[in-house]
């Protein structure tokens, strides 16, 4: 397993904490999954109802990596600031970095992203960018100072898994010693497996779990799927072939015709 | 005094950040704060003054994705 700013992560697992029916299915979905990072979010609190507070105790039970967010984020200014907030709270140099440049997908704002993550990883932080798979970005935000890249999948919430293998597997090839981690878009545990085969680290998923019927049983089942596409990647896949090949052998067997 | 705070206006006796935290219920509650879009740090709450029509946000841990 590849080490995440130095962090070796034993399940690799990211897993949200927004949407679930309960919080109580939500720590049956990481105690099931054995997921190994919660993603977090920041908003407003307040002072008579202070729901943050036991969100946050019910978090730090759990005795998982946390994982901050910027989301919501439309500019640099803003998820910067977001990213202090959330080390403070969260006492934590981890920060998923969105600066969200598009409505209808979701799609980062690769620009305002690149110079989010140069303004604060020079201040500290341990910045994980959530990205397209564009190759120039991702060049841009590793001498940014970034040592993990987030592409997604597909846009987040979608449920349409890899959209762009080709753009994900060329990501793969060019940065083979950078983390990678698929984030959003997955919607099914083959979907995730498949990112495994493809020699991704990790994935970060929320919706697929969340809502879910069962989510405590999806997040198992997601669990189980990456522990297969690693199996799988780690096993040397086969390369496929336009023609068929016979696998029973030829030699030996018997003329009847 | 006139702020705003996480959105809604209302009018304060509290003339540094630390004191309207407290007057507006977050007591010892894990917070973080800015003023007028700018992070203030815990360490710097009860230095900052307050001025009329500021905004305050007032951030707590979240669900996220």
């Amino acid at each position: 397993m590849r080490n995440f700013y130095g962090t070796a992560l034993d399940n690799p697992l990211m897993l949200g904490t927004a949407q679930y029916p309960s919080p109580a299915i939500l720590a049956e979905a990481f105690r099931r999954s054995g997921a190994a990072v919660a993603t977090v979010s920041l908003r407003r609190e307040s002072g008579q109802d202070r729901a943050g507070q036991d969100f946050w105790a019910l978090i730090r039970d759990l005795g998982v990596h946390v994982l901050p967010n910027t989301a919501g984020c439309h500019s640099v200014k803003e998820a910067v600031t977001t990213a202090h907030m959330a080390r403070e709270v969260f006492g934590t140099k981890w920060i998923k970095l969105e600066v969200i440049g598009e409505e209808d997908t979701l799609q980062p704002d690769v620009f305002g992203l690149v110079e989010a993550a140069r303004i604060l990883t020079e201040d500290g932080f341990q910045v994980f960018p959530y990205t397209t798979e564009d190759l120039v970005v991702a060049d841009r935000l590793l001498h940014a100072g970034c040592e993990v890249l987030m592409p997604w999948g597909a846009p987040i919430g979608s449920g349409l898994g890899l959209n762009n293998l080709f753009g994900l597997r060329a990501m793969r090839a060019h940065f083979p010693d950078v983390p990678l981690v698929i984030d959003a878009g997955l919607g099914l545990p083959s979907q995730a497996t498949q990112a495994m085969e493809l020699g991704y680290d990790a994935v970060l998923l929320n919706t697929a779990v969340a809502k879910a019927g069962d989510p405590a049983a999806m997040a198992e089942a997601f669990a189980l799927a990456l522990r297969a596409g690693r199996l799988a990647c780690d096993a040397d896949p086969m390369e496929p072939r336009d023609m068929a090949a016979p696998s029973t052998p030829v030699l030996g067997k018997a003329f009847l015709s | 005094m006139n702020i705003t705070l996480n959105g809604e206006s209302r009018v304060i006796a509290a003339t540094t950040l630390t004191d309207a935290l407290t007057e507006a219920g977050y007591g010892d509650a894990v917070v973080a704060t800015a003023v007028n879009g700018n992070f203030v740090p815990q360490g710097l709450r009860a230095g900052l003054t307050l001025s009329n029509g500021d905004a305050i946000e007032v951030l707590a841990p979240m669900q996220g994705g």
